[in-house]
């Protein structure tokens, strides 16, 4: 019998059984950031425990801070600037990589730990967040984990693990136009439950999957924790390896055979297997307050938990599309890359968004991909459609208490949680492909943004 | 850090009378913005902040939340459907709960950093099925981890933990000392590694 690519990746960081079963699983990467490595960092201080490997921890500055343009140490977010200053004290003194608010590199953790070559295939790599499985895209065992487990990571090398399942979720097929990752992985939640890969390591494969650039494997990668899964992970190819030749961090040959045996073998077993026809998917887009509360854009609101359906105000039967929208958001680990920023910018060249929008932003994943975006001349195309440009950052993905979308605003984001309250209270949001957030924005409502190609297409 | 209490006993308090919700996300249980300090202290308050005040930043009680009630104020045992803790994998949501005084989680499923977080601060987390769920509603429940068996009235109801996860709760271990216990162990299996994957290991640049 055959082993799975997670399998390879678990026996070869196995470096000890304990006494009550579990493993000791070896950590290559440990990163951080100001939220909740602050909190690690300050309790190890105070336990007088130190890290093991500091070369081999990082940490970024991006969740509470600000993303106005001229930003520094201060934050629209009370007493933010504590948990900066603090992980900057932290980091130093633990001899610990830090990207910091305004270093040229500085970005979403799971945008810059590609884009540093930090994440690289067949490695272990823990965050205390949970969308670190996001880096998963590349063949590594990547995931989010509490403050407690981070310390352990840093100061054993290890952690305690119990051994999960594994489950393969193969898209067969090829996705239609305007269909994108962000699509396919709504589309596998929405049909088996934002609890559907609990227990599990969801290895993502098929036809669909393999013809994916690395940033979409990201983005569909990033929601395994949307669907309870431990992480999810592709198997690495060519498309890998070029990504990550010449990064920083990146060893400068891939010729460890090590890196050949990472995929699953033929007949390897997995626990449970899905398959998706990719080619059905459709642009999906969430109408409740779970991720799992998702539907084609083109659908109708089902019969769901009538808590969610008071919240959202929206009732079952009723069409999503033309529901009006308030607020337009482009950002977050899920779709802030640059590819993200070209295709929403694309729809949105040579047109303006709808009057009614009180408040449309971009906020790019990295301060590198932002220079790219304003290389490419992306910036001025959000700009004149009505968007306001930023610094990167994790912004209004969830609402810290600082800048916030207008009272009971209805938004229609690239984020990844539709939760109550998750971008501020009262704040109801709809999930979306940076495409379908780009043209919602056009239409004041929810929107196809097929029907947008569609319009270009007819005009070309 | 304390030990798990044993036997515990106490009224089971269930998030949404009635339905018992799920999904129940870490940012119900704790929003950002009451995360306000870089400790693991001061949370409580902001525990349910969404659904326990009717304004939260006056801190007005909305009277139908569970914990709001007289019969439920302060209860140490919590009751919950499917996906318990799903969301942001922030600790405080844990610390919150266990500053407020919950020392059990009882629900149809957890999510698995959650469920992580909670043994590391000696809180147990319980899978029930949803029947048995909802009768224990309201009632008073005894919990005997020893036992891993959980009372109501007539009914005992067993369940599962993880060996190692049922001692770390019984004993009050601390998971890193317990792991340095193994420090020689590590230091070996990393020098053969060194050797192997020498591309793992990263030359100090700061």
């Amino acid at each position: 019998m055959g082993h799975t690519l997670f399998e390879k990746i678990w026996e070869t960081h196995a470096a000890a059984q304990t006494a009550g079963g579990s493993t000791l699983i070896a950590i290559d990467r440990v990163f951080l950031h100001e939220r909740t490595g602050a909190a690690a960092l300050k309790r190890m201080a105070e336990m007088g425990r130190a890290v093991l490997d500091p070369a081999r921890v990082f940490a970024v500055m991006d969740h509470i801070v600000d993303t106005r343009p001229g930003r520094g140490d201060s934050t629209l977010m009370q007493g933010g600037e504590g948990f900066i200053t603090e992980t900057r004290a932290a980091c130093k003194a633990a001899g610990i990589t830090l990207f910091d608010v305004n270093d040229r590199d500085q970005g979403i953790v799971h945008v810059i730990s590609p884009e540093q070559g930090i994440v690289l295939p067949g490695v272990t790599l823990v965050a205390p967040d949970s969308h670190t499985c996001t880096q998963g895209a590349f063949g590594a065992l990547a995931w989010g984990i509490g403050s407690s487990e981070a310390e352990h990571a840093m100061v054993t090398g290890t952690l305690r693990l119990e051994k999960p399942k594994t489950m393969r979720v193969t898209f067969d097929g090829k996705l239609q136009s305007g269909v994108t990752a962000k699509d396919m992985i709504l589309t596998l939640i929405a049909a088996h439950g934002a609890g559907g890969g609990a227990g599990h390591v969801v290895e993502f494969a098929g036809e669909a999957v393999r013809a994916m650039d690395m940033e979409a494997r990201m983005t569909l990668c990033n929601m395994a924790t949307e669907f309870s899964a431990m992480t999810g992970l592709i198997a690495p190819d060519a498309k890998t390896y070029e990504y990550l030749a010449g990064r920083t961090y990146a060893p400068p040959h891939f010729d460890d055979p090590y890196w050949s045996t990472l995929k699953s073998d033929e007949d390897a077993a997995f626990d449970q297997e899905i398959v998706i026809d990719a080619g059905a998917i459709a642009p999906m887009v969430s109408w409740g307050t779970s991720p799992e509360h998702t539907i084609p854009v083109d659908g109708t609101v089902p019969n769901g938990p009538a808590r969610a359906h008071e919240y959202t105000g929206l009732v079952a039967g009723v069409a999503l599309a033309g529901t009006p929208i308030d607020v337009a958001f482009i950002g977050s680990c899920t779709n802030s890359r640059i590819s993200d920023l070209r295709r929403a910018a694309r729809l949105l060249n040579g047109r303006t968004i709808a009057p009614s929008i009180k408040k449309a932003m971009v906020v790019p994943g990295s301060l590198s991909v932002k220079r790219q975006a304003e290389a490419e001349g992306l910036d001025k195309v959000f700009i004149a459609a009505g968007f306001e440009w930023r610094m990167s950052g994790c912004s209004l993905c969830f609402f810290a208490g600082g800048e916030g979308f207008p009272e009971g605003s209805r938004t229609i984001s690239s984020t990844n949680r539709n939760f109550e309250g998750r971008q501020g209270p009262g704040i109801k949001t709809h999930i979306a492909s940076p495409e379908t957030v780009a043209a919602s924005a056009l239409a004041g409502a929810i929107a196809d943004p097929r029907d947008y190609m569609r319009q270009e297409e007819a005009a070309a | 850090m304390s030990a798990f209490p044993q036997p515990l006993t106490g009224i089971a308090a269930p998030l949404d009378s009635g339905a018992l919700r799920d999904n129940v996300d870490t940012d119900a249980i704790i929003p950002s913005r009451e995360m306000r300090s870089t400790g693991r202290t001061g949370l409580a308050d902001g525990l349910f902040a969404p659904w326990r005040y009717s304004d939260a930043d006056a801190r007005a009680e909305n009277p139908d939340f569970v914990l709001n009630q007289p019969k439920f104020r302060g209860a140490s045992i919590l009751l919950s459907g499917a996906n318990f803790g799903c969301g942001s994998s922030r600790e405080h949501a844990v610390w919150a709960l266990a500053e407020y005084g919950i020392k059990v989680v009882i629900a149809e499923s957890f999510a698995p950093i959650f469920y992580g977080n909670c043994i590391r601060n000696f809180i147990l987390p319980i899978t029930l099925d949803r029947s048995a769920l909802e009768g224990l509603s309201g009632h008073e429940i005894t919990v005997d981890l020893a036992a891993q068996s959980l009372t109501c009235g007539d009914a005992t109801y067993p369940f599962d933990i993880d060996a190692e996860a049922k001692q770390m709760l019984a004993e009050g271990l601390d998971a890193i000392d317990l792991t340095l216990t193994q420090a020689q162990a590590i230091t070996n299996w990393t020098a053969s590694d060194k050797a192997a994957r020498p591309w793992v290991y990263l030359e100090h640049s700061t």
